[in-house]
């Protein structure tokens, strides 16, 4: 198999107006930032984008938010982006709020052709409004659970460490994070990496997402890998 | 009365040997580094980290590794990275012995809430609502009252809530609580701290049966 293109705006050429898009990373820890690039050059509109956070004003999905690419945010923390909050607060910008778990484990449920699961998280908060529940015996004790449904996204855009022409994916320390579920959940799986190798390269017991989830890859340019926290001690 | 650093070396003394432990933004992040010194602890981040260091030395900020509160990190010996889903599963699954995580309001019968302050804050839940759900223990570490001087230990959370029924044990500047079926139990005074002031400080149910002796901090 040979999905490699040529850069970033060949990868996200069919992404239009109104798409859900899925985009990888915590923070700004392992985010696809030469297609976050790409799509603000393109310009499309009316995007829903998941994604654990919203970026920070000039770096990350903030960047698609200065542009009001964006019609709604599915996240669980959004607290660095003044613009969002902005954006927010004045009803320009649809947001929905969920636990961090149970965004990650709708992506995997959908890469895992699962409708839907059942997790704990958001019992008896207004997570819960209008959702189904159901109680189950846990450690001997009835427990309810929330269900909640597989994500169903247009598109997903990954970032990996390394990657080759089949799609095999090896991810970088916690810059893998929401990654390879999201590699796994996209209709389309679009991958940029560091460092594009020839098939055969990669040891395949290393593959943390098999290239059957990817579409497309190609090793991107320009990495900032910008730290949102810098955090040191002293020698 | 306890400054954070003093709630942090209290909460550590209930970190055990063996113990894997997620920590929280805030307070809950400085506990680390008041565990014990030769006790076996992980640390667990959620962002996808078994076995979380230190912060790192200067010039040595590596940005594909940080900690839940997006902070550079290092790694220890015998540590692993895994996804998100699988951070989640093992939170679920109750692997985790311990989470110690901040609060805006507790209830007596140990709601929480520590997400939103309606039409004022709305970051997220992060993983909260997760750990919340699902852990064994929970330790909150807070302070008792709001900057007004209104308790924030009380019969009912004001707040939206992040999750019911869940916190085991608070710890804040005055005191050491258990929360019970009865509602707030105080445990252990902070130095200088008077069970009167205790009392006056906590709107919720408080329990306080014989003497109260005070913390023991180092």
């Amino acid at each position: 198999m040979n999905k490699t293109v040529k850069n970033a705006e060949e990868a996200i050429k069919d992404i239009r107006d109104n798409a859900t898009i899925m985009l990888g990373g915590f923070g700004l820890c392992g985010i696809p930032e030469n297609c976050i690039t790409a799509l603000v050059k393109k310009g499309v509109r009316g995007l829903t984008c998941i994604s654990n956070n919203a970026g920070v004003d000039d770096f990350g999905i903030g960047l698609m938010l200065q542009t009001r690419q964006v019609k709604k945010m599915i996240s669980s923390y959004v607290g660095e982006n003044a613009e969002f909050e902005r954006q927010l607060l004045s009803g320009e910008l649809e947001v929905e709020l969920i636990p961090q778990g149970t965004l990650a484990t709708r992506c995997l449920a959908a890469g895992y052709g699962m409708p839907a699961i059942f997790t704990p998280a958001g019992v008896g908060t207004e997570v819960a409004i209008g959702k189904e529940s159901r109680k189950f015996m846990v450690d001997g004790q009835e427990k309810e659970f929330l269900m909640e449904m597989a994500f169903d996204a247009d598109f997903a855009l990954v970032k990996a460490w390394k990657g080759d022409p089949h799609g095999n994916l090896i991810f970088r320390e916690t810059a893998r994070n929401f990654n390879p579920m999201m590699a796994m959940a996209g209709r389309v799986t679009i991958a940029e990496v560091e460092e594009l190798v020839p098939a055969g390269t990669l040891d395949p017991d290393h593959i943390h997402t098999p290239g059957i989830y990817v579409h497309r890859i190609f090793q991107g340019t320009n990495y900032e890998k910008r730290i949102e926290q810098r955090t040191v001690r002293k020698k | 009365m306890l400054d954070k650093i003093g709630i942090a070396k209290r909460i550590a003394k209930e970190i055990k040997d063996g113990y894997y432990v997620n920590l929280g933004i805030g307070i809950p992040t400085l506990v680390a580094n008041y565990i014990p010194q030769g006790m076996n602890v992980v640390l667990q981040s959620e962002n996808g980290l078994l076995g979380m260091g230190p912060f790192p030395f200067e010039g040595e900020e590596d940005p594909d590794l940080i900690n839940a509160g997006k902070q550079t990190i290092t790694t220890v010996p015998g540590s692993a990275f895994f996804d998100s889903a699988m951070s989640f599963g093992m939170i679920r699954s109750r692997k985790v012995d311990l989470t110690i995580l901040g609060a805006m309001e507790v209830s007596e019968s140990g709601d929480i809430a520590n997400w939103k302050i309606p039409g004022k804050m709305v970051k997220g839940m992060g993983g909260a609502m997760d750990l919340v759900a699902s852990a064994k223990n929970i330790i909150v570490a807070m302070q008792h009252v709001n900057k007004a001087g209104e308790s924030k230990l009380l019969s009912k959370c004001d707040l939206p809530l992040t999750g019911v029924n869940c916190v085991k044990k608070i710890v804040t500047e005055l005191a050491v609580l258990d929360v019970t079926p009865q509602g707030f139990r105080l445990l252990e005074r902070a130095p200088g701290v008077s069970v009167e002031e205790i009392k006056k400080a906590t709107q919720g149910r408080l329990i306080v049966e014989g003497e109260i002796p005070e913390m023991i901090i180092d």
